[in-house]
């Protein structure tokens, strides 16, 4: 086993211990300030498989914009954890672990059989400007859509955020 | 040489099922969300082991977009979250049990 590969086994553990910990946790923020460990590590391991700026992406704006902004519902909701009894915790759990567990023997079976997975992957890195290259010469138009979809999406969101006032003020005016 | 592919797809494989999990088991509608954004991560590490196995530049450009898709799903989930809870005054899923706007 070479360096590259204690490195990959490494950052999975910490992946897969931070994303447990995090699916776990009763609290909302504490679910959230885990996953953001797990997101840094998921860049580490996009460095580590030759994508340097998948990597600083995906910690800008996984580990900070997004999670950041999940932060900021979580305390502006102000939540309360849910206390429950193990019972009603069991028939929540039950049927995620028996979808889980099936999955995971499904993909345990199918993964070695494919003659694709067998050969290790090279070290290789794509930087930026390669990158850059090739989406903008070749996948123009879908950044274009990207982009889109993203207008719609604060649209949206800016929609969502109105409705309620709108819904109150006509309310009133009924009342009234 | 890194490590065969079939171990990124098990890695993969696995962290998708604990966001699938995540997204089936809690009730509470910011850790659904908190699971789709699992998945969405963990269909990136797989386009991007991809993108270094068969050498191509594909995956990787790929990744961006479900970045942008995350992003996006993440503002309009979270408004719409927002939204409910002023309505209801909880972000339990259970609670939602009525149709009458």
């Amino acid at each position: 086993m070479n360096l590259y590969a204690a490195i990959f086994y490494l950052l999975s553990v910490i992946l897969l211990a931070s994303t447990v910990v995090a699916v776990t946790r009763r609290d909302a923020i504490h679910a959230v300030v885990y996953l953001i460990i797990s997101f840094i590590a998921t860049g580490l391991i996009f460095y580590l498989l030759g994508a340097p700026f998948l990597a600083l992406l995906e910690i800008i704006v996984y580990a900070g914009a997004i999670m950041v902004l999940f932060l900021f519902i979580v305390m502006m909701l102000r939540l309360t954890p849910s206390q429950r009894t193990w019972k009603a915790a069991l028939s929540q759990w039950a049927p995620a672990i028996v979808l889980g567990g099936f999955s995971l023997v499904l993909a345990a079976v199918m993964i070695p059989t494919d003659p694709a997975s067998n050969p290790a992957l090279k070290t290789l890195t794509a930087g930026p400007r390669e990158l850059g290259r090739f989406l903008f010469q070749k996948y123009w138009f879908p950044v274009e859509i990207a982009s889109f979809l993203l207008l719609i999406a604060l649209v949206g969101a800016l929609l969502l955020g109105r409705q309620e006032k709108k819904a109150k003020k006509t309310t009133r005016q009924e009342g009234a | 040489m890194i490590v065969p592919f079939s171990h990124v797809l098990f890695l993969a494989a696995i962290l998708f099922l604990l966001g699938a999990v995540c997204a089936v088991a809690r009730r509470n509608l910011i850790m659904i969300l908190i699971g789709v954004e699992i998945m969405l991560n963990a269909a990136g590490l797989v386009f991007v082991g991809a993108s270094l196995r068969w050498e191509h530049l594909e995956g990787q450009v790929f990744v961006i977009f479900i970045l942008t898709l995350a992003a996006a799903e993440v503002a309009v989930g979270l408004a719409l979250i927002v939204t409910s809870y002023r309505r209801t005054g909880s972000v339990n899923a259970d609670r939602y049990n009525l149709l009458k706007g």
